[in-house]
This record gives C-alpha cells, structure tokens and sequence, in this order.
C-alpha cells in the first residue's frame, strides 16, 4: 500500500436512525502517521461515525476507504487492521487481564501469542494486575487495558472513542504518552474526545455537531477560518458584565473562564468599538487575545442551531 | 500484519470455547445452577402429581365374538375411561401399539370366553396397559374391573339368572408393562432428563448471549474480525457439553439412586438428545436477539418453560390434558423428547419406534436454530 495515501478518506458517508440523520454526508480524509481529533457535544455522531469506519454499521450512504480497503465491500480486511476502543470499557469484567488479551490475541489470530501479550502487559505496566479481574481495575487502569487489548495485533490505524473520559489527570497524561509513542511508530489515530486541551494536542481536529461537519483542519487553520477576534475581561463581577454585553452589536459570545470573561465577535474592528465604552469600568482589567478552539466551535455550535449553513 | 481471511477460522473459534468455558467457572451463580438444577428437581420430583386422566387410546384383541363380548366393548366405549382406536388381530400386533405409544391399552378377549362364562367358570379378560405413567392408567384399570362385571350383569337375565348368584362371574387380569410396580419414579425420573435440559439450556445460552450485549464485550467482539458464525456455535458448544454432563448426570442417578431399570439402549439415547439439545439452544438464542437486558432473557425463558413442563406430559399425565393443551403440548420439543426418554429407558424401544418422536423435535430444531440465526444477523447489523 501506498504510503502517502490517506489512512481514512471518506466521502458523503451519511448514516440514519428511524429516521433522523444521524451523520450528514460526511466527508474527510485523515494521512498516515496523524492523530486526528474528534469533537462535538454529545450525539454529534461521532460514535456512529466511528462505527461505521470499523464495520460496525454499514453507511446508508456514501463510502470511502480506510487503510486503503473499501468501506463497504472489504469490512473484513478493515477489522483485521484497525485497533478499535468502544467509548465503555468492553472487555470481560469476569476475565483477568491476563486471560483478556490471550483472548483478543487468539481472535486476532496473532503469531507467537503469549510472548506477544508478555510484552505487552510488559510495555503497558499491567504486570502488577495480570492476574487480577479486569472488572476490578480502576478507570485509568482499565483504559490502559483497553488500549493494549487494541494493539496485540499491531494495528495501522487506532479509533478511539472518548478514550479519557471519566480518566484522572495523570492517567491522561500516560494515556497521551502512549499515543504519542505509538504515532511516533507510524501508526496514525482517530480520537475523539470533549477536552480541548486534548483537541490541542492532536496534528489536526473536525468538529461534528447533530451529523454535520462545520470545520476540521489544524487547530490554526480551524481558527483562523472562523475569522474570530477575542477579548479577555478579567475581574470579579464578570457574570454582571456578560449580562450587560447581551445584545450589544459586533459581540457574538461571550464564555466566561472563571474570573475571566472572553468575548468574541467576527469584525474586529466594530468589537473593539462596542467595547470601548465597557473599558472605562475599572473593575476589569482587558486585554487583546489568540482565539482558542473553544471560542470557534461555541461559536459554530450557535451559528448552526440559528439555522446558519455553518459554512467551513 | 495478520492474515485473517479465511471464512470460517478454527483458531476464532477455539479463542470464544475458551473465553465461554472460564467465564462459566467465574460465574459462580450460574455454575451453581448447572449443577444445582438436576439436584433439585431430583428432589422435588421424587413424589408425584396424580390425575385422573380419561380418553385413554385403547385396542381391542377379539378371539371371542359373542353378545358378552360386544356387551364388554360398549361397555368400555361408553366409559369416558376408554376410547377405542382399532382393534388387533394378533399378540404382535397388540404388542407393536403398546411399544410405540399408539394405545395406552389392549383388551385381549380370549377365546371360547362366551361359552365358560356362561358355564360358571369365570374367564379371564386380559388388559394390558402401558404402566410406564403409572398416573395415567391406575383409575382407568380400577375403573374397568367395576364396569366389566356390570356390563354382564345386564346380560344375566332369564334363563342365565343363575349366573348373578355365583359372584364375580369373570376375572380381570390386569398385565402392566414397562412399569409393572407402578413406580411413579420410573416415569418422573427420566423425564427429568428433559426438564433439566430444557431449564438451564434455553436459560444459560439466553444469559450468555445477552449479556454480551448488555456490559458492551459485543461491541468490541464485533469490531474484530471474528465472524458470527464462529461467536455463536463458540457460545454454543460448550453448552451442548454443559447439557451432556447434566443428562450423565441424572442418569447416574437414575440408575444408582432411584433404581430405575435402564432398559433401552442408552447410546441411542446419547444420540438423539443432542437434536433436542440443539433445539433447546436455538431457542434460548432467539430468545437472546429479543431480549435487550439479561432480566428479559430470562422472563422470556420462563415463558417457554413453564408451558414446556406443565403440558409435555412431564408434570401430569399426556392423554389426560384437554385436546386443546394437547395441542399445544404437541408443538413443544419436551413432549416428543419424554417420550423418546421413556421410550429408549423403560421399553428399550429401537430407533424405528422413536421415529414418530423425533422428526418432530428435528423440526422444532431447524425452525428455532433459523430465527435464532437470522435474527443474530441482524443484531450485528
């Protein structure tokens, strides 16, 4: 296979429940070696997307490649390639860690079997807990499970579905590292997540809300396109002050972060001049700011629910 | 990178064995109740239910054609004990539709019975009953021996009124077969065989499919490259060993507990439950497609068990049941598989006479196997 060729490259892929669409013809390509990161609030589709990458739902329109094999026709060659992590921990509760990954190396049909999960309960620190039940690992030690259940048999390409969540700091931190370590190898990933500060730490992020796709592109290009400038009130009463700058011409949101309110419009020049006036209140010290990952899809969010194209 | 092309994978397929066969040792309730179920319905069965079942399909074995005997069959015909169904014209004969379950009875009138009852010398009548429930024949026989006689009396008038002074003007032998002592463990505990099957198999392999759904293993199993086929007979085999280990079990039992003669020809009978088995599971995976929860799979097993061992001729006698639940009983694969059981253990019946039993469980077998299979299909989709 060709190395410079997309892992991923989808094309109108739509899927529809009883109805409602729940991914909208959506197309995307992701190259070899990325991590690729998926945002956007709950029943976004985002799950549903994956599935439909690993074979799990078939697309009621649309199709497209992933490592190079067909969407619709060669499912089996996908599944025996891709590492897939389900957004709830599914793997055997009542099997020990040991007797898990024996099982997804059989299935996988992986050679040299138990040197292969040696190493990797080695490689993951799982050492401790082999034999312990799986059902009884804490929420990072599970995710760790998971992961390496999905990497027995050498995947070219990693779907993970909100692999943090419900993950502490530092088990993220080590879940990242890992991550990183393996996309180092060559192997490229598709996460998908609600963090933006890990949002930040991916080559490049699409942001999905209610089956559409409204941006997708490095975290630079994503903020740029939105064309959002954004100003940063610090001080104690910004509550008071996001309720004073509803409605106030040029301010298209105003989100605040603790005791900062960060307010963003699309005109730079007319924000700056409906702000002028608010500048004279000394309780707030202001201050011009980059744009962040947030500021764009909270705005593309509302912009989508005002009925606006949501144009990329 | 692995090569996984092949339809159907050995190395798959032994990797679910495997999986099924440790997560059944965790599950310490389940286990528990493979084991725990044959114990217990040893024990709860060692008495039985009685009945009054009437109907009874009955042969007439005619040597004698005289008016007492015509008086004797209208007699039984007109008894709700009795219903005749054909009459025979020899001891094979006679012998053939007891072995297969055609009649429950034969009457064999002998010959010259007319002329030495009418001397006094009180003949003997012959009914011969398939006593392998002793439930189902034990009114019907007393019944007989009080409306033989009384049928005669009617007939002792004129100049043969000598013969109502002489007491009991014939005999009634009675000849049980298959069951001679009338002991009702003899029926119930065989039976058990296919109660205990059909409980935990329609059961467990509902649990075990359900369950994958339920805690989210299905979704990660699917996203490997493990087939379908491979997920369910990989659920499935170990149960068929699970419900061959049962059936040793109670028949261990059987013979060195409960003493029942095993007179049949048990390798038969080690060969055709596995249709019966199979059957059994092909309804506890449609039941698993169905079901959303593990709860569910298991009120919907329930469902199918209680009609199962009310109406299979297991809890109450078969002939004794309204022809309406008989129909019922009919569609079941229990009722068939008792009567195989019975069949095989007490009358040391062949293939040939479980024959008529049989095809109809290899039906049911098909039929459930086919939904459960489309349906799974379609739960993967």
């Amino acid at each position: 296979m060709n190395n410079s060729a997309p892992v991923i490259e989808v094309e109108g892929i739509s899927k529809i429940f009883s109805g409602k669409t729940v991914v909208n013809r959506l197309s995307l390509q992701v190259e070899r070696g990325e991590i690729f990161g998926f945002l956007g609030p709950n029943g976004s589709g985002k799950t549903t997307f994956l599935r439909m990458l690993c074979g799990l739902l078939r697309p009621d329109a649309g199709g497209g490649r992933c490592l190079g094999y067909d969407l619709l026709s060669e499912v089996e060659k996908i599944r025996s390639r891709i590492g897939y992590m389900a957004q709830h921990f599914s793997l055997y509760d009542d099997l020990s860690v040991r007797e898990n990954l024996d099982f997804m190396a059989r299935i996988y049909a992986v050679p040299k079997r138990r040197q292969v999960v040696a190493e990797t309960i080695e490689q993951m620190g799982l050492e401790p807990f082999a034999g312990q039940l799986a059902g009884t690992l804490s929420g990072g030690w599970k995710q760790r499970l998971a992961l390496a259940a999905c990497l027995l048999h050498q995947p070219e390409l990693l779907l993970l579905d909100e692999p943090t969540a419900g993950v502490d700091p530092m088990a993220r931190r080590d879940f990242w590292e890992q991550v990183y370590a393996l996309t180092a190898q060559g192997i490229s990933a598709l996460i998908s997540t609600h963090y933006m500060d890990e949002a930040e730490r991916c080559n490049r992020v699409a942001y999905l809300a209610y089956g559409d796709l409204l941006t997708a592109g490095t975290a630079e290009e994503v903020v740029s396109r939105s064309g959002l400038s954004t100003w940063a009130a610090s001080g104690l009463d910004i509550q008071e002050l996001a309720a004073r700058l509803k409605g106030v011409p040029g301010i298209e949101l105003t989100i605040p972060f603790g005791n900062n309110l960060h307010i963003c419009g699309t005109d730079s020049g007319q924000l700056e001049q409906s702000l002028r006036p608010f500048m004279s209140d000394e309780r707030f010290r202001w201050q011009k700011q980059e744009t962040g990952l947030e500021e764009v899809f909270i705005s593309l969010m509302n912009r989508q629910a005002r009925g606006g194209d949501g144009s990329h | 990178m692995v090569l996984t092309n092949a339809r159907f994978s050995l190395r798959r397929f032994w990797a679910m064995i495997c999986k099924e066969f440790l997560q059944m040792r965790r599950d310490r309730i389940t286990f528990a109740m493979l084991l725990g179920i044959p114990v217990m319905q040893m024990v709860l069965f060692g008495y039985a239910i009685n009945s009054d079942p009437r109907h009874l399909p009955t042969a007439i074995l005619s040597a004698d054609n005289s008016v007492f005997s015509r008086r004797i069959v209208a007699a039984m015909q007109s008894s709700s004990y009795f219903d005749l169904v054909r009459t025979v014209d020899s001891e094979a004969e006679a012998k053939r539709v007891i072995d297969n379950g055609e009649v429950q009875f034969v009457l064999s009138i002998p010959q010259q019975f007319s002329s030495k009852l009418v001397r006094g010398k009180q003949p003997a009548l012959l009914l011969t009953a398939d006593a392998t429930d002793p439930a189902a024949t034990s009114s019907a026989l007393s019944a007989f021996r009080y409306f033989a006689a009384e049928a005669l009396a009617g007939e002792f008038r004129g100049p043969l009124s000598y013969l109502q002074r002489q007491g009991a003007p014939l005999q009634v032998i009675v000849h049980p077969r298959f069951n001679p002592e009338a002991n009702t463990r003899y029926n119930i505990v065989p039976g058990l065989i296919g109660v205990v099957l059909t409980m935990t198999l329609v059961i467990i392999t509902s649990l075990a499919m359900t369950r994958e759904r339920e805690r989210g293993t299905m979704e990660n199993l699917l996203s490997t490259p493990v087939r379908p086929l491979e997920v369910m007979l990989g659920k499935i085999i170990p149960y068929i060993i699970v419900g061959y280990l049962q059936m040793g079990f109670v028949l261990l039992a059987a013979h060195f507990l409960f003493e029942v003669p095993l007179s049949g020809n048990v390798l038969l009978l080690l060969v055709v439950s596995l249709l019966f088995i199979v059957a059994n599971l092909g309804v506890g995976l449609t039941f698993s497609t169905l079901a959303r929860k593990q709860l569910q799979a298991v009120q919907m097993a329930i469902f199918f068990f209680l009609p199962s061992i009310l109406l299979s001729g297991f809890m109450f006698p078969f002939r004794g049941m309204p022809r309406w639940a008989q129909w019922i009983g009919e569609m079941l694969p229990l009722t068939h598989y008792l009567r195989i059981v019975r069949g095989i253990l007490l009358k040391g019946n062949g293939l040939a006479e479980i024959l008529p039993n049989l095809w109809p469980i290899a039906l049911f077998l098909l039929v459930s196997l086919s939904i459960g299979l489309k349906r799974f299909r379609k739960t993967i989709d």
